[in-house]
């Protein structure tokens, strides 16, 4: 049954990310307020089922009235977007590097692998924090520090799929018949690769939206007035005892993502190759 | 053996230099202290001091070799914000940092692991399921988000414990239990795949056929076999135990070296931030390498996959 297979590799995880990034897409039409309006009026109003909230503002206002509903909304395309991006480019990066490692061998793959270990030998927040701190906070130079915590992951693993994949027979059989290296590397073993790395890429998805999060309630990440989930709940911070919906709904909002996404990479895993148990 | 050990030294110390010369090329990269740190109304004069008084008046390669020979003194420089010995400032911090960092470990240690071995042991049944859906949750949830729920919860609403600090131990619960819980899901999911693995090996059967008690399999024949990778994974686990210190500090206004950290960089306190980087990245060196010395000890085909 192709379709009951399909479900098998979606399943409830795929459908979350999914609808989040439909979300994501749709905002300005989904989105009730517009994000940056200001109601003075309603300050920090509560959300529609607590003691004096309304449907108006169904999950409440902040301290500048705005909604906090439409932020979060704006909020996924941030996040998405920021993570997204950063797992295609360390995806494209790292399993370019592990192609070369892998195939190459010698010294280039000695190289590459030490260049990971001394990466992986770091605390990677703290060192995610210095990067930020001292290159100051823009997007384009957290997607570089989110690459540079991902590539890795993608090198070491598709290095090890390459070595096990060049000792089989279609390869040598390739070789043989004279096939040039850069043949080889991208006719025959990169499909091989093509797997595992969307299994990674899911949970990378998952690992980046929390380091993104993370760093942009240091307020070293995404920058006000872009509204992004960790901004929010480090904004709710100092309300935390009179405005708890400020930081609980986009808290919420990124462990339902991430729970999706993490779910989605399970889920994957099993559909497309029982044999990468441990992976991720 | 004495060419393994050589080469992880070697390695070892290569990947502190790397460290070093990162940390001091992002410093310099930031900018001019003499504009950052001094009021925009001092003199032309007043900056040329300034720089003079750093060095920061030299080329970058000989501050570099300058810096590096100070490092291996253990001479960081003046805090810019303390006016005292960097490193000492750092030092005062790093009991609170300890402390934390070691109740975490021992939570996660203490839940993950009997955790793992447990639904393992009883795959299948709804005890493993509850401890995969914890799993799954504990990797899905942010610390700081974790932290200021528990805050909400357990001191603003309950007053069971006290919002943030250090001293005493209630206060500790809450930033330990906050940093403990992703690693208590990884260990226990770890754990747990390498538990099943080693129970579906032959040594198990064999023990079982000679009429060991399962309990006696699964303890000493399964857990001290799946043991070493799991270990391994703790002594990796360190790092990103200390970054998320850096978060659970700030969070709890834990006094550590991981709100001090933050606090420099904003400040551009920059001996501070290098002592910090350089401290913990050599900390988290050493321990990764005698683990790996350790396991060549341990397991004698280690020694001969790596020469």
């Amino acid at each position: 049954m192709p379709v009951g297979r399909a479900w098998r590799a979606i399943g409830p995880g795929g459908l979350v990310v999914a609808c989040v990034g439909l979300v994501a897409v749709l905002a300005p039409v989904l989105s009730p307020h517009d994000m940056r309006s200001f109601d003075l009026f309603h300050r920090l109003a509560p959300p529609a089922w607590d003691t004096g909230g309304s449907w108006t503002h169904a999950l409440g206002t902040d301290p500048l009235g705005r909604d906090v509903l439409s932020r979060i909304i704006y909020g996924a395309r941030t996040s998405l977007a920021v993570a997204g991006v950063a797992v295609v480019v360390a995806a494209t990066l790292g399993i370019l590097m592990g192609l070369l490692s892998g195939y190459a061998g010698s010294w280039t793959d000695a190289l590459i692998m030490r260049v990971a270990d001394i990466q992986l030998s770091f605390p990677y927040l703290l060192l995610a924090i210095a990067v930020m701190a001292l290159l100051r906070p823009s997007l384009v130079n957290l997607v570089i520090v989110l690459v540079l915590r991902s590539w890795v992951v993608y090198a070491r693993l598709i290095r090890v799929v390459t070595l096990s994949a060049r000792e089989r027979e279609f390869v040598t059989a390739a070789r043989a018949l004279g096939g040039g290296s850069a043949r080889i590397v991208f006719r025959h073993i990169a499909p091989n690769v093509v797997g595992p790395s969307i299994v990674v890429s899911s949970f990378q998805l998952a690992e980046l939206i929390i380091v993104e999060s993370s760093l942009s309630f240091l307020g070293l990440g995404v920058q006000p007035p872009t509204p992004s989930w960790g901004s929010m709940v480090s904004e709710g911070r100092a309300y935390v005892s009179t405005a708890w919906w400020l930081s609980a709904f986009p808290g919420l909002a990124i462990v339902a993502t991430v729970l999706g996404a993490n779910l989605f990479g399970d889920a994957l895993r099993r559909a497309l190759d029982p044999r990468l148990r441990g992976v991720g | 053996m004495r060419r393994y050990l050589l080469g992880r030294v070697l390695q070892a110390t290569l990947a502190l230099l790397g460290v070093t010369c990162v940390a001091f090329l992002l410093v310099s990269l930031s900018g001019d202290p003499a504009f950052i740190l001094l009021t925009p109304e001092a003199g032309d004069a007043q900056r040329a001091a300034f720089r003079q008084m750093y060095g920061l008046d030299q080329p970058l390669l000989v501050q570099y070799a300058r810096y590096v020979e100070h490092v291996l003194q253990g001479d960081f420089g003046l805090s810019f914000a303390f006016e005292r010995p960097a490193l000492t400032v750092v030092m005062e911090r790093v009991p609170a940092t300890l402390e934390l960092t070691c109740a975490a470990l021992l939570l996660g240690i203490g839940f993950g692991i009997p955790a793992g071995v447990i639904a393992a042991a009883r795959e299948g049944t709804w005890f493993d399921r509850a401890v995969m859906a914890v799993v799954l949750l504990g990797q899905s949830v942010p610390t700081f988000w974790l932290g200021l729920l528990m805050i909400r919860v357990f001191a603003v609403n309950l007053h069971w414990l006290p919002v943030s600090g250090r001293g005493t131990w209630p206060q500790l619960v809450m930033p330990a239990v906050a940093l403990a819980l992703w690693l208590a899901a990884l260990l226990a999911r770890i754990t747990r795949s390498e538990m099943l693995e080693s129970l579906a090996q032959d040594y198990v059967r064999t023990a079982r056929a000679k009429g060991l008690s399962e309990r006696g399999v699964t303890m000493t024949h399964a857990l001290g076999n799946a043991l070493l990778p799991i270990v391994t994974l703790i002594g990796l686990q360190i790092g990103t135990l200390l970054g998320g210190a850096v978060i659970t500090e700030t969070v709890f206004a834990w006094p550590g070296v991981g709100t001090l950290v933050f606090d420099a960089i904003l400040r551009k306190d920059y001996p501070v931030v290098l002592a910090v980087v350089e401290l913990v990245a050599s900390a988290f060196i050493v321990i990764n390498m005698s683990l790996d010395v350790l396991y060549g000890y341990l397991d004698p085909r280690l020694r001969r996959a790596e020469a």
